[in-house]
């Protein structure tokens, strides 16, 4: 299995680590074992697997261990139990030298206050891990610049870091992972040191390059809004544990218990649920070869006054009101291919509400929801998308 | 409020307990000075049961043993550096006078500025105008050599005092040591390891300028910023990578300090191991002190002056490159 997998991951700081894990195993909360046994407890009992090409996204408040749990998984911080698989290798067993090996070759880090190195130029510092492996001097430069390029930085080459903003100096200190071209990249707080206009713009620019380079993404942030916007799925936690791991509606629809739920209820939902979520499946759909009588005794039969028309891969045609329908049927017409209005709003099932909001409120008959090759996947009435809110609302 | 009213009894308490303490001393101080016996003290003063322990036989004892053991390697150690101080004062005396001060302020401006490189050039024309130019040439070549030596150990011990604790714990209190011991007593060592003359002088100068050299290295490399060392580990560099490319590029500035003030420590301490005959600008100064001749006194001690600063000027000028090299 490639990936990541964590089993049951531990870090507790203190020299007697057992008498802690007795406690813990037996429910103490952390702050209990910390007055009983002197033991801060980093992580207790993580568990979870990020699949290849995935953001897994690491949420939780400062202190709340997840610093620690990504120091873990390259080891800038030993685990005190517990195992990481990564590629199917075992980090936690490795020794220092296939460690180091691991360290240059699979993954890469994004450090919270960016960590460049000042007395390097930006290309020095881009071309810092392929320095660590000895590579040429030639072949990194060119692979440096490439990976500036990569974040919008070319022409920079010759400057130092402190010259550069602070939202270049990550763009610096993610091309500096880049360059290695690792299949992992570790981003711990990547963006938090930003101000805010600058940190949505980054996010969006990791989005769009997580488009082209594919990597497994795991990201530390304490922010929510970051995290359900970046995630493919987002861990939450708490005092050391994972609360809860799921996608981004998971979370919000769903919440494991008071604490996310907490967390969560200052969300505006429109940015985070889609129209998948609010949609609501097709109650019946008409084929061109149908007659419109066919059509309308389904529209009565479902009580609506309009259908939409698919073909047989349920690939969007268009719609069909009931008036039209009617007067095709007193004209004699045996099928609906004349009276198909082609030109009609839809939607793909990953818009978020508050995009879909203006195609709803301009349109007299439903937005359909389709996937990426037009099959139809439900649709949205006004009503429903209200409801949609009214009822996340209600939830929390 | 109930807190504050027993907190300040117990402060009233601890007054009153110094008090008496303070009355008893005194009480028993006063009935020593005036018993009827004479020496009273030496009757029944408690500490006296202790024997007086002979810390300096032990040590002197000790050094005797050493100086047995460990003859040959002290005589290579007094060949290197006789040879290497002759070597070097023998070159740059075969330079004409006035030759060597155009080198040596050509040298200031390249690694400092223009102002430094004229005031080389006037100090060093006035040192040879005023006949002190052998002597200081003498002096510089102790300086070069002896802080060449205390780099040369002192760089590699900060560096290792920073990877383990056990080190530090052990260097630290030496380090503490060495400083607070008076600059003369180092002459006595020297002179029994490697007897009077430039090479003791040198020893002793050696030992007395490495602990800046030692504690500013280490300072330099612990200051480094933690998350810059992680990025660095986390891209999985060896030790030595990150010694070399990270740790010491950054604690550079640090450790130049360090240099710079080995060198100053140098200077004064191979005026004062004229002493024990080290020879240089030290002789003369030590001849106007026991002479009261201010003529002569003022005339080296100046020329001291003309070269510490020179020295410290161009030290710290590439101390300050790094500086913005570093950032």
């Amino acid at each position: 299995m490639s990936g990541i997998k964590v089993e049951n991951l531990s870090k507790l700081f203190g020299n007697n680590p057992k008498k802690a894990f007795e406690l813990l195993d037996q429910g103490y909360s952390k702050d209990e074992v910390f007055k009983k046994t002197g033991q801060a407890v980093g992580v207790y009992n993580a568990s979870f697997h990020v699949e290849k090409g995935e953001i897994f996204v690491v949420m939780g408040l400062s202190g709340s261990g997840k610093s620690t749990l990504i120091r873990c998984l390259n080891r800038l911080i030993d685990p005190t139990r517990g195992k990481v698989i990564i590629e199917e290798e075992d980090v936690t067993a490795m020794d220092y030298e296939k460690l180091r090996e691991f360290r240059r070759i699979k993954q890469s880090m994004v450090f919270q206050r960016f960590a460049l190195f000042p007395h390097r130029t930006v290309l020095e510092n881009a071309a810092f891990g392929l320095e660590i492996q000895e590579v040429e001097k030639e072949e990194r430069e060119k692979k440096g610049k490439e990976a500036l390029e990569l974040v919008g930085l070319e022409g920079w080459e010759n400057r130092y870091p402190d010259q550069l903003s602070g939202g270049m100096q990550q763009r610096v200190g993610l091309a500096r992972c880049l360059a290695v071209d690792p299949g992992i990249l570790f981003m711990d707080e990547a963006f938090s040191a930003l101000d805010p206009l600058i940190r949505r713009e980054m996010q969006d620019e990791l989005l769009a390059l997580q488009e082209k380079v594919g990597k497994t993404i795991v990201f530390i942030t304490h922010d929510l809004d970051e995290a359900l916007k970046l995630g493919d799925r987002v861990a939450i936690m708490k005092d050391g544990v994972i609360v809860q791991i799921g996608t981004p509606e998971d979370i919000l629809t769903d919440p494991a218990n008071n604490y996310v739920a907490k967390f969560v209820e200052d969300v505006d939902m429109s940015k985070v649920l889609t129209a998948e979520g609010v949609m609501i499946k097709s109650k019946a759909v008409a084929y061109p070869k149908d007659g419109p009588r066919v059509a309308l005794r389904k529209m009565r039969e479902e009580g609506i006054s309009g259908i939409f028309v698919v073909d047989r891969q349920w690939k969007l045609l268009g719609y069909v009101s009931a008036e039209t329908a009617k007067q095709a049927a007193e004209k004699g017409d045996t099928d609906l291919t004349n009276i198909i209005q082609k030109n009609i709003p839809s939607v793909l099932a990953y818009t978020t509400l508050n995009e879909l909001f203006e195609t709803a409120a301009n349109t007299s008959i439903p937005v359909a929801v389709v996937d990426e090759e037009n099959k139809l996947k439900g649709l949205i009435v006004r009503g429903s998308l209200l409801a949609g809110l009214v009822k996340e609302e209600a939830n929390d | 409020m109930i807190n504050t009213e027993q907190g300040m009894s117990q402060s009233l308490k601890n007054k009153i307990i110094a008090l008496i303490i303070l009355a008893v001393a005194v009480a028993i101080s006063l009935a020593y000075h005036f018993a009827p016996v004479a020496h009273i003290d030496k009757i029944v003063n408690p500490l006296n049961i202790i024997p007086s322990i002979p810390l300096g036989a032990i040590v002197d004892g000790f050094i005797d043993w050493l100086t047995d053991q460990i003859g040959l390697i002290t005589r290579g150690i007094s060949d290197f550096i006789e040879n290497a101080m002759d070597l070097l004062t023998y070159a740059i005396l075969w330079f004409p006078s006035f030759i060597m001060t155009i080198l040596f302020s050509l040298l200031a401006w390249r690694l400092s500025s223009r102002q430094v490189a004229l005031f080389a050039f006037i100090g060093l024309l006035l040192v040879n105008n005023m006949g002190y130019w052998t002597e200081a040439i003498e002096t510089l070549s102790m300086i070069v050599i002896s802080v060449g030596i205390s780099v040369a150990i002192g760089v590699p011990v900060g560096i290792l005092s920073t990877r383990s604790d056990l080190i530090h714990k052990i260097v630290w209190p030496i380090l503490d040591f060495m400083q607070t011991m008076p600059a003369f007593v180092y002459l006595i060592p020297a002179v029994f390891f490697f007897g009077t003359g430039e090479v003791g002088g040198m020893i002793a100068t050696i030992i007395f300028s490495m602990p800046p050299v030692i504690r500013l290295t280490g300072l330099g490399i612990r200051q480094v910023s933690q998350e810059v060392i992680e990025a660095c580990v986390a891209f999985g560099s060896t030790d030595w990578q990150k010694l070399t490319k990270v740790q010491l590029p950054l604690g550079m500035p640090t450790i130049m300090a360090g240099i710079n003030q080995c060198i100053m420590l140098a200077l004064s301490m191979v005026v004062i191991a004229s002493m024990i005959g080290a020879g240089g600008l030290g002789d003369a100064v030590r001849y106007g002190v026991s002479r009261v001749n201010i003529e002569v006194g003022f005339e080296s001690g100046i020329s001291v002056v003309i070269l510490a600063i020179i020295l410290d000027r161009i030290t710290q000028s590439t101390r300050k490159q790094t500086e913005e090299e570093g950032e």
